[in-house]
């Protein structure tokens, strides 16, 4: 399968994921909303250019907002996952390897501790910003820290089960290939 | 000139960063209940068309208590059709243009039709809920939704051709004027984001006698809800010391957890009453501006 037809396919699956799984969830707690769509911006290959990958952040979420009426709040946070990423990729991997041996990042790719401090990081950064747009309309100070963690806590473990589920099997790209 | 360029060339991703967070964070802050986005209306429709997709096979699984649901409410129907009719005094105005119920003068006030959810949420705070039947249906902004064992659950905010966006009670900006079925006392429903089987009951004064368990209903002062259906039942009775007024917690009446069928209401006078009060407030207030 080409990049571009995985991502497309993993694109229609995550939002689909989203929409009719996770958001149908019936409810836990006032605290607890899982997400999960933003994992398919964090997948996204390595070589894809920056400008790319903005767009395409942009538009997985206001694609998800069309289905959940909240023009441009997941928008806003996807955007900004999409912008951070790059440079988090380029603190996390080790400079000297001769760019990428993978194609996309994962705990095969990065290691587990770097893979998961990436997830971690940029979680917290979609949660928190999310949250705060929430807040400013509505909402106590108390009540947005709490659900930042929590709803943090709640997408990682989302993500280590569909790291667990689906584990990737990326060929390793040598010179001579 | 070049310099500029160079700038932009260089800072060209940080610049496209900030340009679409610009065009989101728009999106989200022009928008509220009262204003219509236009491309809402677009991409409901195509949301609408998977949303059916999936509705398909959701409503297969919960086919069966919904007939009986509905079936019920159908028998109760039939016995209180004249609820939707209302009498005009007529020894004050003989003209209206539309044809009578019956020779007592009774006249078509609300008018409901019947509609499919096709996607709903309640883990939010705010929540809404889409509906299979749009402006060529006759579905208009404001309009009243019961569910199908005739209990409030929302009002249209928003329509495309073939599918509306409905505001659910569960929406933290959602307020509907009811009463308590006992005494009549007015009060407004609304949501605190918190748990979706509960809503709060407010301005209730404390001399009306409010229990738990004392049911709930929409008020006759609603232009959009007609009055008499079911909201919920007093759950938790607490007194706000501070305004003298109850605080009533409410188990609402419909479970929006599995809401399939519902009946969209049209109040035919609401133009009517809407301009009325518009009017009104025009009349009161522009003079007070203009005389000082």
């Amino acid at each position: 399968m080409s990049d571009l037809l995985r991502n497309i396919v993993r694109f229609v699956f995550f939002i689909l994921l989203q929409v009719y799984v996770l958001n149908k969830v019936p409810h836990l707690h006032k605290y607890i909303t899982p997400y999960i769509y933003y994992l398919f911006i964090l997948w996204l290959p390595f070589g894809i250019s920056r400008q790319w990958l903005l767009l395409i952040g942009f538009l997985t979420g206001l694609t998800l907002d069309y289905f959940m009426m909240t023009p441009g709040l997941h928008a806003a946070a996807s955007l900004l996952v999409a912008y951070v990423r790059p440079f988090l990729i380029q603190i996390l991997t080790p400079r000297d390897s001769s760019d990428f041996n993978y194609r996309e990042p994962s705990p095969q790719a990065m290691q587990w501790t770097p893979y998961a401090i990436y997830v971690l990081i940029l979680t917290l950064l979609h949660h928190g910003y999310m949250v705060f747009l929430e807040w400013l309309s509505f909402g106590s100070f108390l009540d947005f820290l709490i659900k930042i963690v929590s709803t943090t806590g709640i997408s990682l473990l989302l993500v280590v089960t569909m790291e667990l589920l689906f584990p990737r099997k990326l060929k390793f790209r040598t010179n001579t290939a | 000139m070049r310099n500029v360029l160079l700038f932009l060339r260089r800072y060209r991703t940080f610049i496209s960063f900030i340009l679409l967070q610009v065009i989101s964070l728009w999106f989200l802050f022009s928008y509220n209940r009262f204003h219509r986005v236009k491309f809402l209306g677009v991409a409901s429709e195509m949301t609408g068309r998977i949303n059916i997709q999936y509705n398909k096979v959701e409503d297969f699984f919960a086919m069966k208590e919904e007939n009986r649901r509905l079936h019920r409410l159908n028998d109760s129907l039939m016995n209180l059709s004249s609820r939707n009719f209302y009498r005009h005094d007529t020894s004050v105005s003989v003209f209206r243009d539309s044809l009578p119920f019956d020779t007592l003068g009774h006249y078509r006030r609300y008018y409901l039709r019947s509609a499919t959810v096709v996607y709903n949420t309640v883990n939010f705070q705010k929540n809404y809920f889409q509906i299979d039947r749009g402006a060529n249906q006759g579905i208009k902004d404001n309009m009243a939704v019961l569910s199908s064992d005739g209990a409030a659950v929302g009002v249209v905010v928003s329509v495309s051709p073939n599918f509306s966006e409905v505001m659910s009670l569960l929406h933290i900006q959602s307020t509907v004027s009811v009463a308590l079925k006992k005494t009549g006392e007015l009060g407004t429903a609304e949501w605190d984001g918190n748990d979706p089987r509960y809503l709060l009951l407010k301005r209730i004064p404390k001399t009306a006698e409010a229990k738990p368990g004392d049911t709930v209903l929409t008020s006759s002062v609603s232009f959009n809800f007609p009055p008499g259906y079911m909201v919920g039942t007093v759950a938790e009775v607490k007194l706000d010391n501070a305004t003298g007024m109850y605080l009533l917690r409410l188990k609402t009446a419909a479970n929006f957890y599995n809401l399939q069928q519902v009946h969209v209401v049209e109040n035919l006078d609401f133009q009517e009453q809407t301009l009325l009060s518009q009017d009104t407030k025009k009349k009161i207030e522009e003079p007070k501006k203009t005389g000082r």
